[in-house]
């Protein structure tokens, strides 16, 4: 700590601020710690759920399995390059924080031109980070094509694999959507007349359609689910055929799958028959493609839930990080810090900006490293 | 301020190339680590704790630097960063508290291991 004297009798009087601080940045200071303890408590909540779900020496999701795109490598060249544009992401982050230091320091020297030049230089930091993310998002929701798989449960009970009965479903698409999920909608159910089942059984009657439609649960662009029991209630027809156990597989780091996990937490070791059948079946099916709130192809259902609620959060912090810099430069340009006679608003906010880095320093770790 | 101008920016470029280093060397362990049980003739597990443990300890280094530097907390009174700084043994306490009741949902049961969605609403 840097001595710095304190008027003892002023304190007591209240004519100087007790922590040597002005208000602003002591408020901005408290109001960090509490949104730290919010972002701590969701790490730690990620922490305990994987904890939770690998004791049993089970797989989690792999990062350098899941975050593999980076822009140009992957759409010129299809390249894969696990962790490099989180890398990038990072780095993009660091610096702004660098520039946005610098933009402090020229407030010290009340240099108006300089401030103006670094708070630019941090916003577009900010919003390159920001446009990151969202190529990162659309990568991690869209997924791979033959990531997560859709078992028949009829084919594992063929090799004696008991099949959690809790996580049965039936799926079903629309007419005129693939299986893999164009990027189609449907506008309402009145115009669809048909469903085709997982099996390519379809149903035509239009009352039927309407019914199950209204109980169906949706996961992607023209791709429909229904549990085991609405099913029977419903009245699919050849309902075991079309019986669906849903899950992804467990691939060691060389790539070879090893396991196949059920979204409800079960996991299927073995036989090797068994897995190799599926594995090869599935190759013709529908797979649960990316992520979602509900499922994901990488890992066990917290994997995806926490990962779009903790950086999203933190996109959060980071969109009103960039709201708060585009004031504070409109600001500096007109000339309001000048007047007033100090830039501390520089200071306070680049202790926001600073904290955003610092979030993303542990998201980066627990997220994409561990 | 203790510092101004060339002798500030100085010390901040310094800060911004030790966290670039910590970053790079983190990227270094995260490529190589498969190959640490071989090269080094340990088991996986303990590959896996050390690679662990290596990474928290440099995100507590790069969040020192982060908090101290660019944040200034280094430079404020004590009394300031005590402020800040105590509470958060709250979340120390929160993660050992967490880890080890994470750790224990897992082996609720051995043969049919419950889903995590399951345990959020039957804290058994």
């Amino acid at each position: 700590m840097a001595n710095v004297a304190v008027d003892k009798q002023a304190l007591v009087e209240g004519e100087r601020p007790s922590m040597n601080a002005s208000y602003g940045k002591l408020m901005m200071w408290f109001f960090l710690v509490s949104d730290a303890f919010t972002f701590s408590s969701l790490l730690v909540a990620y922490g305990a759920l994987r904890i939770s779900a690998t004791s049993e020496g089970w797989a989690w999701a792999f990062p350098e399995v899941v975050f593999t795109h980076t822009p140009l490598l992957y759409e010129i060249w299809h390249i894969e390059a696990p962790l490099v544009f989180v890398g990038i992401m990072t780095f993009i982050l660091i610096l702004s924080s660098v520039t946005m230091v610098l933009a402090v320091e020229a407030g010290h020297r009340k240099s108006k031109k300089e401030v103006q030049k670094w708070v630019f230089y941090t916003i577009i930091g900010g919003v390159m980070f920001l446009s990151c993310q969202a190529y990162e998002w659309y990568h991690f929701i869209s997924g791979t094509p033959d990531g997560g798989v859709l078992v028949p449960a009829a084919l594992m009970e063929e090799h004696g694999v008991s099949r959690g009965d809790d996580k049965q479903i039936v799926e079903f698409h629309l007419p005129g959507h693939g299986a893999e999920g164009d990027h189609g909608s449907h506008d309402g159910h009145a115009a669809v007349t048909a469903l085709t089942l997982f099996s390519h059984d379809e149903i035509k009657d239009a009352e039927a359609v309407e019914k199950i439609l209204d109980e169906a649960h949706h996961t992607h662009a023209g791709t429909y689910y229904v549990t085991r029991e609405e099913a029977e209630s419903l009245r699919i027809p050849n309902l075991d055929k079309n019986l669906m156990v849903k899950g992804y597989w467990v691939k060691s780091t060389d790539g070879e799958v090893a396991a196949f996990r059920l979204t409800n937490g079960r996991q299927i070791n073995g036989p090797k028959s068994f897995l190799a059948a599926a594995q090869q079946e599935s190759n013709h099916w529908t797979t649960q493609g990316g992520a979602n709130l509900l499922a994901n192809e990488y890992g066990p259902q917290g994997f995806a839930a926490l990962f779009f609620f903790v950086t999203g959060f933190h996109g959060t912090h980071v969109f009103s990080g960039v709201v708060l810099l585009l004031i504070l430069f409109l600001n500096v340009r007109k000339g309001t810090y000048e007047r007033r006679g100090h830039y501390e608003m520089t200071e306070k906010i680049g202790l926001y900006w600073h904290f955003v880095d610092l979030v993303w320093v542990f998201v980066f770790t627990f997220f994409y490293l561990i | 301020m203790a510092t101004e101008g060339s002798a500030a920016r100085q010390s901040i470029v310094r800060t911004a190339l030790i966290l670039t280093g910590l970053t790079a060397f983190e990227f270094f362990i995260a490529f190589t680590k498969q190959s640490y049980p071989s090269i080094f003739g340990i088991s996986e597990a303990a590959a896996q704790l050390i690679v662990v443990v290596t990474f928290v300890i440099l995100t507590l280094f790069k969040a020192f630097y982060i908090v101290a530097e660019f944040m200034h907390l280094k430079h404020e009174v004590k009394r300031l960063a005590l402020t800040i700084l105590v509470p958060f043994l709250f979340i120390i306490w929160l993660l050992i508290g967490l880890t080890v009741e994470g750790d224990y949902w897992g082996k609720l049961s051995e043969a049919e291991p419950v889903s995590t969605s399951e345990l959020i609403v039957s804290p058994a």
